[in-house]
């Protein structure tokens, strides 16, 4: 049933130019990725899907490009997005059970995009609850598998995204990143994520976490895929107020392979033995030699502040979580407890029902760093390491155009792992957390793979120049193929 | 040095609204002891004097144009709600018989 469409789900180029060639039409490419999302149902990467609204969808694609009229290179293009960003007349759960029944009365702003570029928005995506972890392990849906290796974490928390389309039941997904959660799971499940500069994407509509280091993004096969998302979904958004105002300048065209005017920084801080796998290591090391190849010029620069990242980024997140996250009282939407007698106990009963453990644990975190007593000796005192964290960027950015380091210092870990000790997980998070602090843009990149899993090179840019960071990374999949490799196909059935 | 005790949990959790079961209690005792103890190192670093940052990108908010739009219709704000009556959310009385 998906062999016919399958090819054309593999990438949204392959899937572009078989529309654009009349080789497949948009209902064909929904059909086969429906399929798809059911052959893979052991994974747990999608969480729901949309057939009706999505095969209407298409339709209308359909109609379009017969008249002449497509509308993006994403036209008729189906695609997953991660369960936090609202769909009019949608469930939207964040994976939590404090969400649920919840039916979105509009559109965040993503979503409207993609629908104006005319992508077909298929459904919605497995993640840690309120995007809260690196493994999606933590959701009311149960955890999610990696394709490479079923009993391997996919990574999180937009684990969903970076599995549906690593398994191919999705040329593209989107997921949001506060701290690491697209370019982790991208490095784990061997695709490709993008984190763009803080303001680029609106965030209206992304149900939020830490409001100040929130982001949408792309997760794609290849670089020049996320240039073309990342054209449709950026731009200015009235109704973020740190949306930002700065054309959206034309990626796909600055993708000309050519990285031999670029400055490469590699801060010693993240190339050392300790605390990284060496397999990793030396992948990554091999990446960064290869760029060298292609023109780029190496230098070693210093992130002095990198070890204290973590903290930094915990103590940060955790206060704007707690804010963020007492609008679900059980008044307004979702889960409300039976039987309470007052108000109090109504938001107390409703909140501890509905909200998971480690939500429960960030929640309390951060009410903690921000009560009377404690604000200044951590939660003002991370935001002062923050600037420190900036400055260290900034002085890097003097001396080189781009940052190279892992993404993640392990490879994607056996479920259960982590998920009874908080630091061990956070420290996954190591070599993101920094880009979301200074509002930088990031990606990962595959690149060769160890002991048969995937491995991510992160690369990091000034902000605002997602540019030149799509075109170093595009120029390395032009002369690798790291990211065209596939994971082995779903279990036979014993059947 | 136990950096948090389990009254102040109980604070924390009274004051995030969460009812904590005496094993989460003690779970989450025994966790944000083992974070607060990890975070503890920012305190080596000397941040005399540096400005805090709240917000990565600082630049200008931009202003939109003073116009009216169509906000959403009440009806539908309160149709997620797990109780309502017309345009409104329902909860529980929140004011006494007295008024007190």
């Amino acid at each position: 049933m998906t062999t016919d469409a399958a090819g054309p789900l593999e990438s949204v180029a392959s899937a572009r130019r078989a529309l654009g060639e009349g080789r497949v039409s948009s209902a064909e490419l929904v059909e086969a990725a429906l399929s798809r999302a059911q052959e893979r149902v052991a994974l747990s990467a999608v969480v729901g899907v949309r057939p009706t609204r999505a095969r209407e969808a298409a339709a209308a694609s359909d109609a379009r490009r017969a008249a002449g009229e497509a509308l993006s290179p994403l036209d008729g293009v189906p695609l997953l997005l991660k369960d936090n960003m609202v769909v009019r007349g949608e469930p939207t759960t964040c994976g939590s059970r404090i969400l649920e029944g919840f039916v979105s009365p509009y559109d965040a702003g993503v979503v409207e995009r993609l629908q104006q570029g005319g992508a077909v928005i298929l459904g919605r995506c497995n993640m840690d609850e309120f995007a809260m972890g690196s493994s999606t392990e933590n959701s009311c849906f149960g955890p999610a598998h990696n394709p490479w290796d079923p009993t391997r974490s996919c990574g999180g928390s937009s684990g969903g995204s970076a599995a549906s389309v690593a398994a191919g039941i999705v040329p593209a997904a989107l997921g949001s990143d506060t701290g690491g959660s697209i370019r982790q799971p991208a490095a784990f499940c061997g695709v490709t994520g993008l984190k763009p500069t803080y303001g680029r994407v609106s965030r209206w509509g992304l149900v939020a976490f830490a409001s100040s280091l929130d982001q949408i993004g792309p997760l794609t096969r290849s670089a020049a895929d996320a240039a073309d998302l990342l054209a449709v979904i950026a731009g200015h958004d009235p109704r973020d107020s740190t949306s930002l105002p700065e054309p959206v300048p034309d990626y796909a065209a600055a993708l000309d392979g050519d990285v031999s005017g670029l400055t490469i920084g590699l801060p010693r801080e993240c190339f050392v033995e300790e605390g990284v796998e060496p397999g990793v290591l030396a992948s990554v090391r091999a990446a960064v030699e290869e760029l060298s190849a292609a023109g780029a010029k190496l230098v070693e620069i210093s992130l002095p502040h990198t070890a204290h990242a973590i903290a930094t980024y915990y103590l940060i997140a955790t206060a704007e979580a707690s804010s963020n996250l007492s609008r679900f009282d059980g008044v307004r939407y979702g889960r409300r407890a039976a039987g309470a007698d007052d108000i109090d106990e109504l938001y107390r009963r409703s909140r501890s029902e509905g909200f998971g453990a480690e939500v429960k644990r960030r929640i309390l975190l951060g009410t903690y760093v921000l009560s009377a007593g404690y604000y200044d000796a951590y939660y003002r005192r991370a935001q002062q390491v923050r600037t420190l964290l900036r400055r260290d960027f900034d002085a890097a950015f003097e001396r080189c155009d781009l940052i190279a380091t892992p993404t993640t210092p392990e490879l994607a870990f056996p479920l259960g792992e982590k998920s009874g000790d908080p630091v061990t997980m956070y420290l996954s998070d190591i070599y993101t957390v920094t880009a979301n602090l200074v509002g930088a843009p990031g990606i990962s990149i595959p690149c060769a793979p160890v002991d048969g899993m995937p491995v991510g090179l992160q690369l990091l840019g000034r902000r605002l120049d997602e540019a030149t960071l799509l075109r170093a990374a595009d120029a390395f999949q032009r002369r690798t193929d790291f990211h065209e490799q596939r994971p082995p196909g779903p279990p036979e059935d014993p059947t | 040095m136990s950096r948090i005790n389990r009254q102040e949990v109980d604070e924390i959790a009274q004051l995030a609204r969460l009812s904590l079961s005496e094993s989460e209690a003690a779970e989450m005792e025994r966790d944000l002891e083992r974070i607060l103890d990890y975070v503890a190192a920012l305190e080596q670093l000397d941040v005399e004097g540096v400005e805090p940052t709240a917000h990565a990108i600082q630049g200008v908010t931009p202003v939109r144009a003073d116009e009216s739009t169509e906000p959403m219709d009440p009806a539908r704000a309160v149709e997620n709600a797990p109780e309502s009556a017309g345009s409104a959310f329902v909860v529980p009385r929140v004011i006494d018989e007295e008024g007190s």
